[in-house]
């Protein structure tokens, strides 16, 4: 669950009150953003992956840290480099790359055969992109 | 608490889109290139909301190689339980192809391997869904971000012409949207049980187009829970592939395959611990896990585990329909659900026609998300555009039933407490394991007794005065709607076939190899579905028995 935003960092973009899928923060008279409803909190991460200066700490349980945790501490959170871990890891932010750019992964028995893709199929067109996509007959009624 | 008002926000389009996943997504696309005019309203934010955001894709992508789509199709047809339909599988083939290529050229970093190929089999969440948003934008669409849709409007002829809802950030107002065809792609229902970015996923537009006589289909297909670390709800589960299962005092367990997932279950519904340990991890690989997957490692890390080396305790969390397969019954190939001007894509629609009984998380149901969504908002685009001039607004008729009307005289509005207790009353009968995983005629029974008179109650409930109440006072009756049509599904599949596994029907039954629809909200209706699975030559019965390979049809007990 949410359990931090560092007045120190926060510099009042709202954008975690914008992209929170649940509704969690309320904008604050100062404009510091307040987690007004933690119980909503889904533990997505994708308020901290939005924040532009790893201001705010997710942790990772479902139910709320006790106010002396560790995992409320923001300097220990800070010096454990746990602040923005998941926009660093993902590569958000100025010069960093994307995190996508390396996820090759190993191969998984369970997914999808990873097909090699070359470049080339960039630059060419894919044959059926011209031609209406066929339509099942049948299934209407 | 902001009253909602009916001052808000008042809108004309040609098509309306409510769910901003990639299926929202994909359908605004793709309605805005066919010339539409469109709006899209999603409960969160168009980038972050969904199964998709947190969780990311693996995808169905397969080149264009004749034999090996063909051997694809085969293969999920029988993994599937012979429910799907080959027709639409190899369409969603050719569909994903050719979006996922656009993704390509829109920027979408795709990784490369050592030999400085591309491979586009695998979307990481936030970043597939920023650059979806992005192009959702440049395509003229107009996003409306923390705008739930409450219910659909009809005309008076009873076509769809539009949705209406509240604005969460904006003190609660109301918006309402005339259009010319709506896209519902609000995703599954996973039952607030708190899984990996998935308490958005209420099952709204199920009842909405539920509430205008929308048949579903698969919804016995619907018991599909993801393994989490025990403090956490990371339903992230294509890198416990390499784990290792062990006991509370480290005794390994034998976890293997489909027997093994249901060992776990059954050690867990009992309430005894499960540990994993990815301990079938190469060292060598540990880098590349890492970097393809960082939301599995993230909660770990966070926690001081190191999976590679440290058993972490785990739990189920419920997924519901979003990695089940059931949903609205789509009618023709661009997606229309039977209600004229009414399309859907992505989870709120039945996944069966290319997964059959078995989950589509893990490939398809990303793939179908992409395609379904191309090929609904088309088909809304084609309906606004026949359809011609919007109908005047004061024609317009809010189709929502339960929890929307004023309070009658004497009544009183709804409360939170009461909303409330309606989520947890349909909880207890959906998230244990004993109740749902593992199913059995009695129990479904007991279940469905208290559903129904849950569903009696809530079938004139007034609306709440505030909005958040409101709100969740649609999502915890969706929910209950959604909860009876599993249930009723389930009874009815007297065997066991894919997700849905009866303790009391073990084995796969051939008088049941056919889809089942499900409709109805006070008096509910099953019957089999007319249209019968079209199936693959080589995945016939008789050529995998001569083949050999007769596993998939004995159930493991
Ligand atoms: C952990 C996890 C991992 C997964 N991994 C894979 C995988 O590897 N491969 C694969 O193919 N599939 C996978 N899936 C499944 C896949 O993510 C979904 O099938 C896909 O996201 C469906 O897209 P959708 O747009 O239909 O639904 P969603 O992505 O769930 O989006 C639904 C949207 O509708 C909005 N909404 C809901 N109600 C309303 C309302 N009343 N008004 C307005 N908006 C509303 C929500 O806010 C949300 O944004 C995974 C799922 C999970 C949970
Ligand atoms: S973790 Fe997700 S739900 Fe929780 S505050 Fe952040 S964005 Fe919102
Ligand atoms: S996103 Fe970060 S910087 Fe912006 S308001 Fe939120 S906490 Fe502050």
């Amino acid at each position: 669950m949410i359990e931090l935003v560092s007045s120190q960092r926060c510099i009042g973009c709202d954008k975690c009150v914008h992209v929170c899928p649940t509704n969690v923060f309320d904008r604050g008279a100062d404009g510091i953003p307040v987690i007004a409803r933690q119980d909503d909190c889904q533990t997505c991460f994708m308020c901290e992956a939005y924040c532009p200066v790893d201001a705010l700490f997710v942790a990772p349980t479902t139910h709320p840290q006790p106010a002396d945790a560790p995992l409320r501490d923001e300097s220990r959170l800070a010096g454990s480099d746990l602040l923005g871990s998941y926009r660093a890891r993902i590569g958000w932010g100025r010069g960093r790359t994307p995190g996508a750019r390396f996820a090759v992964g190993p191969e998984l028995p369970g997914a999808t055969p990873a097909t090699p893709t070359t470049t080339t199929l960039t630059a060419t067109a894919p044959a059926d992109s011209a031609t209406p996509t066929p339509h099942p007959k049948g299934t209407t009624q | 608490m902001t009253r909602p008002t009916q001052t808000g926000l008042s809108l004309d389009t040609d098509v309306m889109v409510l769910g901003g996943g990639p299926a929202g997504a994909w359908a605004a696309i793709s309605a805005a290139e066919a010339g539409a005019r469109v709006v899209l309203a999603d409960k969160g934010y168009l980038g972050t909301s969904g199964a998709a955001a947190s969780g990311g894709n693996n995808l169905w992508y397969l080149p264009e190689d004749e034999s090996l789509r063909a051997r694809a199709v085969a293969d999920r047809e029988a993994l599937g339980g012979r429910l799907t339909d080959r027709r639409w599988m190899e369409r969603v083939q050719t569909e994903t192809y050719r979006q996922i290529n656009r993704l390509a050229e829109w920027g979408y970093p795709f990784p490369r391997d050592e030999h400085g190929n591309e491979r586009r089999s695998s979307l990481q969440g936030p970043e597939y869904m920023r650059r979806l948003r992005r192009k959702v934008h440049r395509s003229g669409v107009h996003i409306l971000d923390h705008h739930p849709a409450l219910e659909l409007l009809t005309d008076a002829d009873g076509t769809v012409s539009g949705a209406a809802g509240l604005r969460r950030q904006e003190g609660w107002t109301r918006w309402q949207a005339r259009a010319g065809a709506v896209v519902l792609a609000t995703g599954g229902c996973a039952f607030l049980s708190g899984a990996f970015g998935l308490n958005v996923d209420t099952g709204d537009g199920h009842l909405m187009a539920a509430e205008l006589g929308a048949e579903l289909s698969g919804m016995e297909f619907s018991s599909v829970y993801g393994r989490s670390p025990a403090f956490g709800n990371h339903t992230k589960g294509l890198m416990m592939q390499f784990a290792s299962y062990y006991d509370a005092s480290g005794r390994p367990l034998e976890a293997e395959g489909h027997k093994g997932a249901e060992l776990i279950a059954r050690r867990l519904a009992a309430g005894r611990p499960v540990h994993a340990r990815l301990d079938r991890a190469p060292t060598a690989l540990r880098q590349s896990m890492r970097q393809a997957q960082p939301n599995y490692f993230l909660p770990l890390d966070k926690a001081g585990v190191d999976p590679f080396d440290e058993a972490y305790p785990l739990r189920l969390v419920f997924e519901g329909t979003v990695r089940g397969t059931g949903g609205l019954r789509l009618l023709t190939p661009d997606c229309a659900t039977g209600v004229p001007g009414l399309y859907a894509a992505g989870d709120v629609a039945t996944r069966e026609l290319v997964t059959g009984a078995a989950s589509g998380g893990g490939s398809l149901n990303g793939a179908w998300a992409i395609s379904s969504g191309t090929w609904a908002g088309g088909g809304a685009a084609r309906f606004a555009r026949n359809r011609g001039a919007l109908p005047p607004r004061h024609n317009l008729r809010p189709a929502g039933t339960t929890a929307l009307r004023a309070a009658p005289p004497g009544g009183h509005p709804t409360t939170r407490a009461e909303v409330d207790e309606t989520v947890t009353t349909v909880q207890k009968e959906v998230l244990p394991l004993d109740r749902n995983y593992f199913r059995t005629a009695d129990r479904l029974h007991t279940s469905l007794r208290t559903l129904d008179t849950l569903w009696g109650r809530l079938a004139d409930q007034p609306a709440a005065t505030d909005g958040r109440t409101m709100l969740r006072a649609r999502e915890a009756a969706a929910m209950t709607a959604h909860a009876r049509w599993m249930y009723r599904a389930a009874l009815a599949r007297e065997e066991s076939r894919g997700v849905h596994r009866r303790d009391d029907r073990p084995g796969t039954a051939a008088r049941f190899e056919h889809r089942l629809m499900v409709s109805g909200l006070e008096q509910l209706d099953v019957r089999a579905d007319p249209v019968l699975p079209v199936l693959t030559a080589k995945g016939t019965r008789a050529a995998r028995i001569a083949a050999g390979d007769a596993s998939q049809e004995r159930r493991v007990s």
